[in-house]
């Protein structure tokens, strides 16, 4: 699947800068559940269940 | 009495007795440029080229030992061959375009930075930063011969600056005993702690990062390829990144990342740094230690580059992060920037409002060095446990998909920054490329059986691609488009004309302008 395969963020430096800049000064605890507000949100956008399917495959198979 | 800073590599310049150590009354001069590192040789060197006399003071009489930047980009040695000094970089330089990047033992990912056809110069050549001086000052040496006003003065140090409205008074220490100059224009390019801006009072400020790098440059005999490899967490560094790189006389840059809470004395000692160093290359490589050195560094800049008649430029006006090699580049293009404008204005060409442009022009360019090499640091050292966390996942879905290559940060090597917004911009047309727009630097290209960079000069320069054009005053350069000109140059357009600026940035550009179009485009060019 080419949306888990390949680049497509814009600006990624940008973009990472801006994701660890919303987690400053923020406990352990309310940064899990900002990450957890995000997967869902980011997963409204992406849509399409068997690439979301894919990616919680991907994402468990990466971590191991 | 002038102290000895540091050891020198090559003695360039002895001090001489100068005839204003003998004047009844301070001398003035039209530039006097405090420091002789490579920023203040490329600055003598323009300035000196395009008829403005200077006199450079450096407290040492030649190059300072120890590697230091090592990288330089593509766009310096344009510029230094404009400055007709960069051929012997290039014949002695490292020339590199591949790096690796390697996760503990695995490789992770490569890249190729220049797959590019059809430039005169590389990415990026690896080339010690003495030889880098010592190049510079072998140019001065030739333009002198051919009556360029430079006049260098080797152990001759600030103790004094006094800025006046028009004019600026230094204090300067000699062998012989101190002695006082004036200059019109001052142009403080002396390093990241600026004697001259201390003394001034000015701030400089910005962020310290917590890590420590430990720096072994190495002699050996080595099968490495010529490429960059970086590693994340390697057996022989754990938890801390490391980056491997060649330059001349094989010599080998290995830059160890340490943390924070290290003790900076005993890291310098053959017997911490050798097997390190040993557990890196293999047991059986032979190596010799060549220069050895702890660094922190930190992103730091002045609020203004330009205070009346002091300018500031390299490291006394702004200072990044070793990552991505932007420090060095960085002040080239700072003395690019400047040394055209501050000629114009002394040659009566250009209203002195001009010189107000150098600042805002660079510190744009600053701004967007300091903002990439924060953003590797940050990635390199994460500053909390949720930074930390990210990076580790960044690193641990890279090996499994190419979707997180671009989030992998090691360095955003230096390129030059586009002036887009610059009040000397004059107008653009936006069916052609966005990477010749109007404030970008000029892309090179075989041209007229040379090279298209080789053949700009140091003047403002009419570039007509596809057509003719005559302007009074300025010299055109024709120009047929073969496929590389027209991807380059005309996009959607027949045919275009640029007017460049002496450093080689476009002023503007049209599919077709009258002689009016062009000569008010050229105004703006010049500060209005």
């Amino acid at each position: 699947m080419d949306a888990l395969k390949t680049p497509r963020i814009t600006d990624p430096d940008g973009f990472y800068a801006e994701l660890l800049g919303a987690h400053e000064g923020m406990s352990e605890a309310d940064s899990h559940a900002m990450n957890a507000r995000l997967v869902l949100l980011l997963a409204n956008a992406v849509g399409d269940r068997g690439v979301l399917s894919e990616a919680i495959a991907l994402a468990k198979k990466a971590g191991g | 009495m002038v102290d000895v800073r540091y050891e020198t590599a090559f003695t360039l310049y002895p001090y001489q007795r100068s005839a204003d150590q003998d004047a009844a009354k301070p001398v003035r001069h039209p530039v006097v440029i405090v420091g002789g590192g490579p920023v203040g040789m490329g600055m003598a060197l323009d300035l000196g080229q395009k008829g403005v006399p200077c006199v450079v003071l450096d407290d040492h009489d030649g190059v300072g030992v120890g590697s230091r930047a090592i990288c330089f980009a593509k766009r310096t040695l344009e510029i230094c061959d404009r400055l007709g000094a960069g051929d012997p970089m290039v014949d002695l330089g490292v020339v590199w375009n591949v790096g690796k990047v390697f996760r503990e033992e695995r490789q992770i990912f490569d890249f190729n930075l220049l797959p590019e056809e059809g430039h005169k110069r590389p990415a990026f050549i690896n080339l010690q930063q003495p030889y880098f001086e010592k190049f510079l000052v072998e140019g001065i040496r030739e333009a002198q011969a051919k009556g360029a006003p430079i006049d260098i003065r080797g152990k001759n140090a600030v103790l004094n600056v006094d800025s006046h409205t028009e004019y600026v008074t230094l204090e300067v220490d000699s062998p012989d005993g101190p002695y006082t100059i004036e200059a019109d224009y001052l142009i403080a390019c002396d390093g990241a702690r600026s004697p001259v801006r201390s003394m001034l009072g000015h701030d400089f400020t910005g962020r310290v990062f917590e890590d420590n790098f430990l720096i072994c440059d190495v002699k050996m005999k080595a099968e490495f390829p010529t490429e960059r490899w970086f590693w994340f967490d390697p057996p022989f560094n754990p938890g801390q990144s490391v980056l491997l790189h060649k330059q001349p006389d094989d010599v080998w840059r290995i830059d160890f990342q340490l943390g924070w809470d290290i003790d900076r004395k005993a890291v310098v000692q053959p017997e911490y740094y050798m097997p390190k160093v040993q557990a890196m290359l293999g047991e059986d490589v032979e190596f010799e230690p060549e220069w050895v050195s702890v660094y922190t560094f930190q992103c730091m800049s002045m609020d203004q580059y330009r205070h009346g008649p002091v300018f500031f430029a390299g490291d006394s006006a702004h200072q990044v992060s070793p990552f991505g090699a932007r420090g060095c580049n960085g002040g080239m293009q700072d003395v690019d920037n400047l040394a055209w404008k501050l000629a114009a204005v002394y040659h009566g060409e250009a209203d002195a409002r001009l010189l107000d442009t150098y600042h805002e022009e660079r510190k744009h360019g600053a701004e967007e060095n300091i903002l990439n090499s924060s953003r590797t640091t940050d990635f390199m050292t994460p500053k909390t446990p949720i930074a930390k966390l990210f990076r580790e996942s960044v690193l641990d879905l890279v090996e499994h998909t190419d979707a997180m290559r671009p989030l992998v940060n090691s360095g955003r090597l230096s390129v030059p920054c586009v002036y887009d917004g610059s009040s000397l911009n004059g107008p653009d047309d936006a069916r052609m490329p966005a990477r010749t727009r109007v404030g970008a630097t000029l892309v090179d290209a075989p041209a007229n059986g040379g090279w298209l960079m080789d053949q700009m000069g140091n003047d403002f320069k009419v570039l007509a691609v596809n057509c003719d054009m005559q302007v009074q005053g300025i010299e055109t350069l024709r120009l047929d488009a073969d496929p590389m000109v027209s991807e380059r140059y005309l996009g959607g357009a027949q045919q275009a004309v640029y007017l460049i600026r002496p450093d080689q940035i476009i002023a503007a550009r049209w599919e077709s302008a009258s002689s009016a179009d062009v000569i008010a485009a050229l105004q703006v060019a010049k500060g209005g």
